[in-house]
């Protein structure tokens, strides 16, 4: 008996710019029946091979795991190797939108220029920095626990979809970024490493650092290998504080202020968080927005603040539960 | 419905603070609707997903310590902020997979007499809404259809993403092309608009220490909101709330423009759709006035 292959005729509109030839970029539009089979991959090379030769886009491995072939479909990052064709239907319909992942930066149709990636990648030291001796007289033991504490973070295979998914990195250009972030995590967990320290420091300079990460978990929906870099992000957090990298600035006391102000009321005294956090003089620049906040009822008198019933339950567990010390 | 719907409330710090209209109109709606909410009074606050970058384990044992008061009543917890509703979904996720973890948290939370057994779900009231209540349900319940009005919906990050993690406690809802708020304005009567920006994020997480890109990220919703031809814009999160509203000036000037746009929050828009009165949802709290109603 045959076996039925099930298809579904699709619409996909490709991202075409040339920089020799047209002065504007514009979409190209091709029709096409796929099968359950496809990947986003095959649907470019049909396009390629049977309509426009000249269509311009990056591949290698075709597994998965060299990363250079990630694209945009209707605005989600994707593999164009691992992502099947009927799944982007399930998620978006028949009409399907290609793009290359930053049109910025695009260098042919859907060929992209990742120096800007690259360079923030270079700037955590992806690599291991360590005294190795050249001829060892016993192995270098990394247990299994160890192992798994990075293991999610070294399957990145650098594909860029983070990154150019960052709605960080659109406005702020000195931000190093979920990849490199990730990258910088998995070496400051690996014990064999001695730029702990170092690394740290990078990560977390203000500006470009962790801490002007917005937290949307773009980054994290759309990693094709699971990295979940933002959950990385949280634990360099974490690290600076444990190493003493952490500075006192208004990120950092506002982190550990959500621990004072749960201590004394349970809920936050909101106020009282942002004077904790930006001091007096950082104060200044919300005083036009408090003023507005008060007037229309946002802020409550002292006497009025909310506590937790139960406060003196949430005081213990503060006192017990706490680990972290600043 | 057969039987009446029961939750416990876990209001957050916002709603109690620099947002009072989030919760006065939640109660109202929820009244109107005949949905019993029982606060949760004995809660502190989630973190605001914050905590946990300088100290992981109090962050868990408090988001567990307040699960546990939705436990003892028997109800299933639910949320007015995305933040919150992320932080406390998180820890859920991370004690019901990790057995080691769970035994750690229930330790500390046993020395004051309590114990997380992971047996209330939690859901943001926008879901709530939709899945439990239902909009069939709600459609009947309107008397005063939003005709006539372009409405902006605005999903806010930490309810849509990870969709690993919300999958099942907000209907499966695709983060790159969400509907369920699309899906309530117009159960309400109004028009959803289209923007690019309905899905993305606000910057509130970065406001102190990074105020350009908080308000560059909030500018382009706004002006993408009124780009869209929208009256208003609704949030399901008051975090995404200050920014837009109350910080709405700054964030115009940060892409160069002059934006006036009301921000109502998502049960203000169910609760005028019911007929309450705007005095009753809170529109008085609001820095920039929704003057239609
Ligand atoms: S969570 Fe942070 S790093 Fe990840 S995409 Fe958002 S802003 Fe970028
Ligand atoms: S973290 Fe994931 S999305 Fe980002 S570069 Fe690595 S593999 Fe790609
Ligand atoms: S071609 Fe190598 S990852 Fe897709």
């Amino acid at each position: 008996m045959e076996k039925s292959i099930q298809t579904k005729n699709i619409t996909v509109k490709v991202f075409r710019f040339n920089g020799d030839t047209d002065v504007l970029p514009y979409y190209k539009e091709y029709k096409l029946e796929v099968s359950q089979e496809d990947v986003v991959l095959d649907v470019l090379n049909r396009i390629k091979w049977e309509h426009s030769g000249s269509l311009s886009y990056r591949r290698s491995c075709r597994h998965g795991i060299c990363g250079s072939c990630a694209v945009k479909v209707n605005n989600k990052g994707v593999l164009a190797c691992k992502e099947r064709v009927f799944d982007l239907i399930d998620l978006f319909g028949d009409e399907l939108v290609i793009d290359p992942l930053n049109k910025q930066r695009v260098i042919k149709d859907l060929v992209i220029d990742k120096k800007d990636f690259w360079d923030k990648y270079d700037a955590v030291q992806p690599y291991l920095v360590a005294d190795v001796e050249e001829e060892p007289e016993k192995e270098n033991l990394v247990t299994p626990d160890e192992v798994e504490k990075i293991a999610d973070a070294d399957y990145c295979i650098q594909c860029g979809a983070c990154y150019y998914s960052c709605p960080v990195i659109e406005v702020n250009p000195e931000f190093i970024g979920p990849a490199a972030f990730a990258k910088a995590y998995r070496f400051t967990s690996d014990n064999r490493d001695d730029a702990k320290i170092e690394r740290l420091e990078t990560v977390s300079q203000m500006g470009s650092g962790v801490w002007d990460c917005v937290k949307c978990f773009e980054c994290a929906q759309v990693c094709p290998k699971d990295v979940n870099p933002i959950d990385k992000i949280t634990r360099l957090h974490q690290q600076t504080f444990q190493e003493g990298v952490a500075e006192s600035n208004v990120a950092t006391r506002h982190a550990v202020g959500f621990k004072h102000s749960i201590e004394q009321h349970g809920f936050l005294d909101e106020g009282g968080l942002v004077f904790y956090s930006e001091g007096p003089l950082g104060m200044v620049q919300h005083i036009p927005e408090a003023v507005n906040m008060f007037k229309n009822g946002k802020i409550p008198m002292p006497w009025n603040l909310p506590k937790s019933k139960n406060l003196e339950e949430i005081k213990k567990i503060v006192k017990i539960s706490s680990t972290a010390k600043f | 419905m057969a039987k009446k719907l029961r939750y416990a409330l876990y209001t957050g710090c916002t709603a109690k603070e620099s947002t009072p209209e989030l919760l006065k109109s939640t109660l109202a709606v929820a009244e109107k609707l005949g949905i019993e909410l029982d606060i949760i009074e004995e809660a502190s606050c989630c973190g605001a997903s914050h905590l946990q970058d300088f100290d992981d384990h109090l962050s868990l044992v408090l988001n567990a310590r307040n699960l546990c008061y939705a436990e003892s009543r028997e109800a299933p917890m639910v949320t007015l902020c995305n933040t919150c509703q992320l932080n406390v979904s998180m820890t859920k996720n991370r004690l019901d997979f990790d057995n080691k973890l769970k035994d750690r948290v229930n330790q500390d939370l046993s020395e004051v007499g309590l114990e997380y057994k992971g047996v209330s779900d939690v859901k943001h009231f926008l879901y709530a809404i939709l899945e439990d209540y239902g909009l069939e349900n709600l459609k009947k319940k309107i008397v005063k259809p939003l005709k006539n009005f372009n409405v902006a919906p605005f999903y806010g990050c930490h309810n849509i993403r990870p969709s690993s993690l919300h999958g099942k406690n907000n209907g499966g809802e695709n983060p790159y092309v969400p509907n369920s708020l699309d899906q309530l304005i117009e159960a309400c009567g109004g028009k959803p608009v289209d923007y690019e920006e309905k899905n993305k994020c606000c910057g509130f997480h970065a406001d102190l220490q990074a105020p350009e890109t908080a308000n560059k990220l909030s500018g382009n919703a706004l002006t993408g909101a009124v780009d869209a031809d929208a009256d208003f814009m609704v949030t399901p999160c008051p975090l995404c709330h200050l920014n837009l509203d109350v910080k709405q000036k700054k964030a115009g000037e940060a892409v160069g423009r002059e934006v006036n746009i009301p921000v109502l929050h998502l049960p203000q828009v169910i609760g005028l759709a019911l007929g309450i009165e705007p005095e009753k949802l809170g529109l008085n709290h609001h820095v920039v006035k929704a003057v239609y109603f």
